[in-house]
């Protein structure tokens, strides 16, 4: 990678249960708060609540927001909150050469609409035609739009004017280690300036937690760390975007790096294989530490699925490296666990130290010294391993 | 000696293997003697009732185990075989040892109404049922296939270990220009040197019920149902709407100094690629058609060559009113006086749309133009429409010689992507 250059994180929007904004994350985390969680609205399962948050300051159209299903709105609203900390809202000339990669799922439904075809289909003659109708009558036509990963993007498009590239990838966790390492790559690489990456998730819906229930992975109330007892995923409400730039292009226009992000790796261990996990990331990791572990932490994505979680908690407790559970934080965001993490490893390189460790997590430890650099460690619940590097950027 | 690189300085991508799965039959051969005989794959639905449903007729794949089972079953069996064609052909590797990474398009993936019917009726709730009942009976019976079956990167995972790619694949969905970004990020990934072959495939066997009308609410779809085979008539002036379809495209990208190393035969080169999103609306392209010109310009450009330079335009073609129409408004600006010159077909008049596979699809029956020096027809072309005069390479396949072609994708959500490709290295 010799001839390739630096990539710079010079914007950042990020929205989930502890609130909106980088300085209100810093500080509930440095003030110690703990994860906000409902163990109530979808009994058995915990979930993490998105933060109260005003959707018109991001999207003022209300015909937008009509638009699109919750998982959207969080998106769009982090993409328009980190192009704001980016100062690049209505550069118009910018953002029509702005890159993006999008990780995206999708699928939110109209739950009283199939509760209602379920509850009667099978009393019918024909169930198949009884279906045909019951959809035509009753889906919005709209709501296909908001069921589309790819429109995700298409409505930032739309609210913010990002019109370089549109790109979204699928495929849970890792489409959000290769949202951003495309991103990064490109740049990296001299083929791209300036890029948006990012994705959003909104847990707080029964079609999205019924995936995880099929396999019986979504973790039931009362709520616990996941690094000490991965009892299962607890999903997080929250969206990530991160603004990455060339140092010549923020140069240029009088911008300054949150951070910078310095690679970022993503594989596929054979997990029928007993171990493949472990030594996939042991490996991955030790690429990322470049054999320098000075001032450097650990931000863990991990799921909370039991066997992915208790391989990577393996790996981090023999790195030696101070380690942080950005799950326990604010819940698992699958497409968007990534960026949501890469956000507050930037955050907390930038700030320059570590926030207090969380009871009942032993693997992490008190760490009072500074703070240069932070690897994220995302293990998919089920496929997937993603790391990435944020430096301090003088 | 030929230099690996092209005008820009950049390694050479050129394709070596290409496969392909549509309505009309499974591999390229069968393929391309049905459509230079301008032979319709499009037909009545029976894969589900029709009753009630505006429109019923499409270009589904019948003839495939997989076929009437889940949208990502079928899909991953399309893929499956196109990837088998075309890494069979370009020789690349061993078996399940693919040198490069994987780039798939896949269509939209979730549980579907069989699987919530079983777990509606294993919870057998008294009243009305809801998704706490789906819930509860997915957690009690034993269900958990459908947990992989039914993940957006499934697909890819099976593809991968089938084919033996490097590292995690990358799933993908640019809407209906899914199969050109397939393409364009393997490209990508090769003139960075991230690697020197890529595995791009474009997959969709997802016509549900529930998908064809989730289009057709958005009045999208064709409604001249009486006569299946002559429905889609891109750019004629009584077309009404794009006819659903499946199938998958694969190609095998390689550099050309690594294809050429291992002595295999060059079928084409990817010179160029141009990306440009458009902001005006979810559904409905920019009326001016700024973006779709401004992405074939940067195609051309990205390529290094100008209008002039191009014998043939893959057209997207949907046969919807609104695109055909935007289409041409952006070729005409594009190209100039000079578009009435230039053949211009739709495969879509067909095969249908297949969404998510259609850009992989049409590179491949670009490629295979360009090789055999014949032009597809676009069928079903009886009544021009005199608002977009073009040569269509009307209802009848054409002998002529094509060096360079442009293949056009347009997606909903503002997705526009342009190939620019010709059969040797410059």
């Amino acid at each position: 990678m010799s001839n390739r250059r630096d990539v710079w994180i010079t914007g950042i929007g990020l929205v989930s249960s502890l609130g909106e904004g980088l300085e209100a994350h810093w500080q509930a985390l440095a003030g110690g708060t703990g994860p906000v969680v409902d163990e109530n609205s979808f009994v058995p399962y915990v979930v993490h609540p998105l933060a109260k948050v005003d959707f018109d300051q991001q999207i003022p159209k209300r015909g937008d927001q009509r638009q699109m299903e919750p998982w959207q709105r969080i998106g769009t609203y982090a993409a328009g909150l980190a192009l704001d900390s980016a100062g690049l809202k209505g550069n118009k000339e910018i953002l029509g050469a702005t890159d993006m990669v999008v990780a995206a799922g999708g699928g939110e439904r109209d739950q009283s609409v199939d509760g209602a075809i379920l509850t009667e289909i099978e009393k019918q003659a024909n169930p198949d035609v009884f279906l045909n109708e019951q959809l035509q009558s009753n889906l919005r036509p709209t709501l296909f739009l908001a069921q589309l990963s790819n429109l995700l993007a298409g409505n930032i498009s739309i609210v913010h004017g990002v019109t370089g590239s549109s790109r979204t990838f699928m495929g849970e966790e890792s489409s959000g280690t290769d949202a951003v390492r495309i991103g990064w790559s490109r740049i990296a690489a001299g083929t791209s300036e300036i890029a948006l990456v990012g994705g959003a998730y909104n847990a707080e819906r029964r079609d999205m937690l019924l995936l995880f229930a099929l396999k019986r992975l979504a973790m039931h109330a009362p709520w616990a760390p996941v690094l000490a007892d991965p009892k299962g995923i607890a999903t997080g409400s929250a969206g990530a975007f991160l603004v990455l730039e060339s140092p010549e292009h923020a140069t240029a226009r009088g911008a300054r790096p949150i951070a910078k992000l310095s690679g970022v790796w993503s594989e596929r261990a054979r997990r029928s294989e007993a171990g493949a996990v472990e030594a996939t990331l042991e490996e991955m990791l030790k690429t990322a530490e470049a054999g320098i572990t000075d001032d450097t932490a650990i931000f863990s994505a991990a799921t909370g699925a039991p066997e992915p979680t208790k391989a990577e908690a393996a790996v981090l407790a023999r790195s030696g490296l101070p380690v942080r559970s950005v799950t326990d934080r604010v819940g698992h965001g699958l497409e968007a666990q990534m960026p949501v993490a890469l956000a507050l490893a930037a955050l907390s390189v930038s700030e320059g130290r570590l926030f207090a460790p969380l009871a009942g997590e032993p693997l992490e430890k008190p760490f009072d010294g500074t703070i240069s650099r932070a690897i994220v460690t995302a293990v998919g619940h089920w496929r997937g391993e993603g790391v990435a590097l944020v430096e301090r950027a003088d | 000696m030929a230099s690996y690189t092209d005008k820009a300085g950049r390694p050479i991508v050129v394709v070596t293997g290409m496969g392909m799965v549509t309505s009309l039959g499974q591999g390229k051969a069968d393929n391309w003697a049905k459509l230079t005989a301008g032979t319709s794959g499009i037909h009545r639905i029976t894969r589900f009732p029709i009753d009630t449903l505006r429109t019923t007729i499409a270009g589904t794949v019948d003839f495939l185990p997989e076929s009437g089972r889940t949208a990502p079953d079928l899909s991953e069996e399309l893929a499956q075989l196109a990837a088998e064609e075309a890494v069979a052909e370009s020789g690349i590797g061993s078996k399940g040892n693919f040198p490069g990474p994987l780039f798939c398009a896949v269509p939209p993936i979730e549980l579907e109404w069989p699987q919530r019917r079983i777990l509606a009726q294993e919870a057998a709730p008294n009243g009305p049922v809801s998704y706490d009942d789906l819930l509860r009976a997915a957690e009690a019976n034993g269900h958990d296939a459908w947990h992989e079956r039914f993940l957006y990167g499934s697909i890819a995972d099976h593809l991968a270990d089938r084919f033996g790619t490097r590292g995690q694949p990358i799933s993908l969905s640019t809407a209906c220009a899914s199969g050109n970004t397939s393409i364009q990020l393997g490209v990508e990934a090769i003139r960075r040197g991230d690697c020197d072959a890529a595995l791009s495939i474009a997959t969709d066997g997802s016509v549900t019920a529930e998908a064809l009308i989730r289009f057709s609410l958005l009045s999208a779809l064709s409604t001249n149902n009486e006569v299946p085979e002559a429905a889609s008539r891109p750019f004629a002036k009584n077309r009404d709407g794009f006819i659903i379809a499946e199938g998958a495209g694969a190609l095998v990208l390689e550099s050309l100094e690594h294809a050429t190393a291992r002595g295999a035969k060059i079928l084409g080169v990817v010179e160029g690629v141009g990306e440009m999103a458009d902001s005006f609306h979810r559904t409905r392209s920019s009326p001016d058609a700024k973006p779709v010109i401004g992405c074939m310009r940067q195609a051309l450009a990205d390529a290094g060559v100008s209008p002039d330079d191009i014998d043939y335009i893959n057209a997207h073609g949907t046969s919807t009113p609104e695109n055909d129409r935007m289409e041409f408004t952006g070729m005409s600006a594009v190209f100039g006086e000079r578009l009435a010159g230039i053949p211009i077909s739709s495969n879509k008049s067909m095969i249908g749309h297949t969404l998510t596979a259609a850009g992989a699809i049409e590179a491949v029956i670009s490629l295979l133009t360009i090789a055999k020096g014949r032009i597809p027809p676009t069928i079903n072309y009886e009544l021009p429409d005199p608002a977009i005069p073009l040569d269509v390479v009307p209802n009848v396949a054409r002998d002529a010689q094509v060096k360079r072609v442009m293949s056009n994708s347009f997606g909903f959500g503002g997705q526009n992507v342009c190939l620019i490709l010709t059969g040797e290295p410059a």
